[in-house]
């Protein structure tokens, strides 16, 4: 399978690099990884990057991932581009919101590599 | 996992702590393969080097807080890294997220609660010789666990 570039966007660095772990033990080949702490920062970075694919938190400082995901969609080069969001907002209304701003998928935190697996892989065009 | 909690929005904010329990639990046996459940108060006194804080607000108001020594803060940070956990500023991230998706995962339990209740970004403490005051009355709910042998407490504080 192609190796692909993925933009991972939390304010955390320990679960960027859960997810990053957690999308290598999905199989997915990573020729690539570019990290953002926030949505803006995650804007910047789509600036100078193009990617196959974008993981990104909620909670954040600066930019939430929900406003992220809103503006993507102004980003030229990151249109099409699937978003799943990865969060602890668990509720109905932030999957709504998520889905409805342009996001693929929704996992909630705590995750399991098998979950990103199972949420990741289709929007890929990938059997999970 | 999701579990049937109507019974949390009718009664006593105490009936809250089995759902406290089953959220630290949840996380950890993810997140760091690790199966802990509740022990005993009278173990070891927490020695509390590391303080994770994340707040409710909205629906709830509060805090939740995770509390533990040092080195149990470092062996939490290993446990999600491996061993490229080497700084304090990792490990001051591993136990904020901790308490992150513990916060989440109980109000995400608690029926009609989950959609009106914000969390706020982790903050951690580093350093035991402190108070932490809260300015509204309220009811703090404690478990304390065994990771590594350790005790860790995890604290709901919620305002009335």
């Amino acid at each position: 399978m192609d190796k692909i570039r993925a933009l991972i966007v939390d304010d955390s660095s320990v679960m960027r690099k859960i997810v990053e772990r957690s999308l290598r033990q999905a199989g997915i080949e990573l020729e690539k990884v570019v990290e953002a702490s926030n949505g803006a920062e995650a804007l910047a970075a789509l600036q100078s990057n193009t990617v196959d694919l974008i993981l990104c938190d909620i909670n954040m400082p600066v930019m939430d991932g929900l406003e992220f995901v809103r503006q993507v969609a102004t980003v030229e080069s990151a249109k099409g581009v699937p978003i799943v969001m990865i969060t602890t907002e668990g509720s109905e209304s932030h999957v709504v919101q998520a889905l409805s701003a342009g996001a693929r998928g929704y996992i909630r935190k705590p995750f399991t590599p098998d979950q990103v697996k199972e949420h990741v892989l289709p929007v890929l065009g990938r059997k999970p | 996992m999701r579990i049937d909690t109507t019974f949390a929005t009718r009664s006593q904010q105490e009936n809250w702590l089995p759902i406290l329990e089953l959220s630290v639990e949840e996380v950890f046996e993810i997140m760091l393969g690790c199966r802990v459940k509740p022990t005993a108060q009278s173990e070891p006194q927490v020695n509390r080097e590391f303080t994770a804080m994340v707040g409710l607000a909205g629906a709830l108001c509060g805090i939740v807080t995770v509390c533990c020594d040092a080195k149990t803060a470092g062996q939490v940070a290993k446990s999600m890294l491996g061993d490229t956990a080497d700084s304090q500023e990792q490990v001051a991230d591993a136990l904020g997220e901790i308490c992150n998706m513990i916060a989440g995962n109980f109000k995400n339990k608690l029926a009609g609660t989950d959609e009106r209740c914000m969390l706020s970004v982790p903050t951690v403490v580093s350093g035991g010789e402190y108070s932490l005051h809260s300015m509204a009355d309220g009811t703090a709910l404690e478990t304390v666990l065994l990771f590594e042998g350790a005790p860790v407490a995890v604290c709901l504080q919620v305002q009335s």
